[in-house]
């Protein structure tokens, strides 16, 4: 899988509250969702971002409550991939079931600066940072999650047989 | 290879004898459940699996928690949605108003989840199970699809962090007050994927409402679960609750743990989590005069009979400071009556505060209580991230009910020693 966007950097323990704010947990439709992303961290956050950009995030990256609404906001604002220096556990899960690519790599994390162009290739473990010309080695997931990933979410990943 | 507890009960759902840190297994799962907020995605995203029928419909819980009563439109459709498919599923264990309660304090009263269970809910605080000594964890709605689908959820085999704890807690001291030591101690990432694993003479001291905060709570040091040893409170608790046979784990003598703390109760003073994340802790001791506008005491934290009962001790025959709003919510139907019966709900009316039906609504600034630009709030909640309970310029302060109680009757944030001296 191939990324290529300008990043939006954001620092440590941005939670699932400012990521999509509760009061707007009455709906479940993900383009009224994406409208109000980040807006309590950043009200220029859709100013900012076009289609395929990259989300930079620092550590524990989505912490706070299970809304699936957090990772289903960020992916129909058209965000094509997650960077942070660690994920909250359910929001990775959230991420992976859902089909929103996302990889913990301290190092990309750190260094990666807002509005740097950014490519990564998920498959090769690698991410470039275009503008300053420095790579970047990611882990690969595990098959298990990989083939989740594959499939496009967990729901596909069922649906296929690939697991239960 | 010895095993955590955690360990143990995940091993023995999975099939196998042993797990290892790490791992990647598939679980049977005795309890699966959501809420009105969670619910309706699980139930889209079902439907998109293509499945018709829940594996097993007596595991199946949905409650109606979060916005309800109704409080618009948009909320009410999802309630809708939620009712329709427990119908149509023919689940027994669907909760609405008039029956309905805050999750985390319906599901161990009604004895839906019990010792020795793997349980996961669309709903992060589902970690409040460990407190009866089964394995349970918060997940997204399309695990709570799958599990509804399959009655399974995969799982990474966590390591632990052992807390050893000695000694009893001290009056005015509570549950809520050593979690909110431990975040504090551990950092909100301080558990990040790994049990909390609760054991020692302390433990055993503590009651199960304790045990069911300080559990509820583990998800905001990160911990994927916290779990308490099964002992003679435990078995107390479920005799009267447990409507299935119990199972009870201990983890290996020789079990390994990333790392092992050792907090003495009787050193734990009242302690207040200041803006904006759990883990900035103070010792009421440390506070100066920080004035508020509105305590709430409730929620799947702290809306247990035992926490009613000390906010009661505090409330009862004293009168809530001019500008400061009190809401208060027994976290059941059962709870709020068991207030009723005791006195407390007038003593808290005679107070001046506000006593509302079971809803999660103000925790997470959905309704019931929302803040305005600059106001600050004393709440026996679990969060107080930027905007959580209103107004992005909005302060929230997480305390016990004590300590949240004795705020509202002084104006500021302030003791219940200072209240009851």
């Amino acid at each position: 899988m191939k990324c290529t966007g300008k990043a939006v950097k954001y620092g440590d323990n941005v939670d699932t509250d400012v990521i999509i704010p509760a009061r707007y947990l009455n709906t479940s439709d993900p383009r009224e969702l994406a409208a109000h992303c980040m807006e309590d961290i950043d009200k220029s956050f859709h100013a900012k971002i076009a289609p395929g950009d990259i989300l930079v995030g620092g550590e524990n990256f989505g912490c706070g409550s299970s809304r699936e609404h957090a990772p289903i906001a960020i992916k129909a604002s058209g965000i094509s991939l997650v960077i942070a220096k660690s994920f909250a556990r359910i929001f990775y899960r959230n991420a992976i079931n859902i089909g929103l690519p996302i990889v913990e790599c301290p190092q990309a994390a750190q260094s990666i600066e807002e509005g740097h162009e950014v490519t990564a290739d998920l498959d090769a473990g690698v991410i470039t940072d275009v503008t300053t010309g420095q790579t970047f080695k990611t882990e690969p997931f595990p098959a298990f999650i990989q083939n989740i990933i594959s499939a496009g979410g967990l729901v596909e990943a069922a649906k296929a047989g690939i697991i239960g | 290879m010895s095993m955590t507890m955690s360990q143990k009960i995940l091993a023995a759902h999975a099939g196998l004898e042993r797990v290892e840190a790490g791992q990647l297994i598939l679980c049977k799962l005795d309890r699966i459940h959501g809420n009105d907020i969670t619910s309706p995605v699980a139930i889209r995203e079902f439907k998109k699996m293509g499945f018709e029928k829940v594996a097993d419909p007596d595991r199946v819980t949905l409650i109606m928690d979060h916005f309800v009563p109704n409080k618009d439109i948009k909320a009410a459709q999802q309630c809708k949605c939620c009712r329709d498919f427990a119908n149509e599923q023919e689940l027994e264990s669907f909760f609405d108003v008039g029956r309905m309660g805050i999750e985390h304090a319906l599901i161990p009263e009604e004895g839906l989840v019990v010792t020795g269970d793997v349980a996961i809910g669309a709903d992060s605080h589902t970690c409040t199970y460990g407190a009866l000594g089964a394995f349970s964890t918060g997940v997204g709605s399309t695990d709570m699809a799958f599990g509804m689908a399959t009655g399974k959820a995969w799982f990474k085999v966590p390591s632990a962090i052992k807390f050893v704890l000695t000694g009893a807690l001290p009056r005015c001291v509570s549950g809520k007050d050593l979690i909110l030591h431990i975040i504090g101690m551990i950092g909100v990432d301080g558990a990040r994927y790994k049990s909390m694993e609760f054991t020692g003479p302390g433990a055993r001291s503590l009651s199960m409402p304790d045990r069911l905060t300080v559990c509820n709570m583990a998800i905001e040091a990160g911990a994927k679960n916290g779990i308490f040893e099964v002992d003679d409170v435990t078995l107390a608790y479920e005799k009267e609750h447990a409507r299935r046979e119990l199972r009870i784990f201990k983890a290996d003598e020789d079990a390994v743990y990333d790392a092992t703390y050792e907090i003495d109760l009787s050193e734990l003073r009242p302690t207040v989590a200041f803006p904006h994340l759990p883990e900035n802790t103070h010792t009421v001791d440390e506070i100066g005069e920080v004035k508020i506008d509105q305590v709430v005491i409730g929620s799947c934290t702290n809306g247990l009979f035992k926490d009613m009962a000390e906010a009661d001790e505090i409330l009862k025959g004293r009168k809530v400071a001019r500008n400061v709003r009190a809401i208060i919510i027994p976290a059941t139907q059962d709870i709020y009556l068991k207030c009723l019966e005791a006195g407390f709900i007038r003593d808290f009316i005679e107070a001046g505060c506000v006593v509302s039906t079971p809803t999660c609504g103000p925790c997470l600034g959905g309704y019931m209580g929302i803040l305005a630009e600059g106001e600050r709030c004393v709440s026996t909640t679990n969060r107080n991230f930027v905007g959580r309970m209103g107004h992005v310029d909005s302060e929230v302060y997480l305390a016990s009910p004590a300590t949240a109680a004795a705020s509202a009757v002084l104006g500021r944030i302030a003791s219940a020693e200072e209240v009851l001296k």
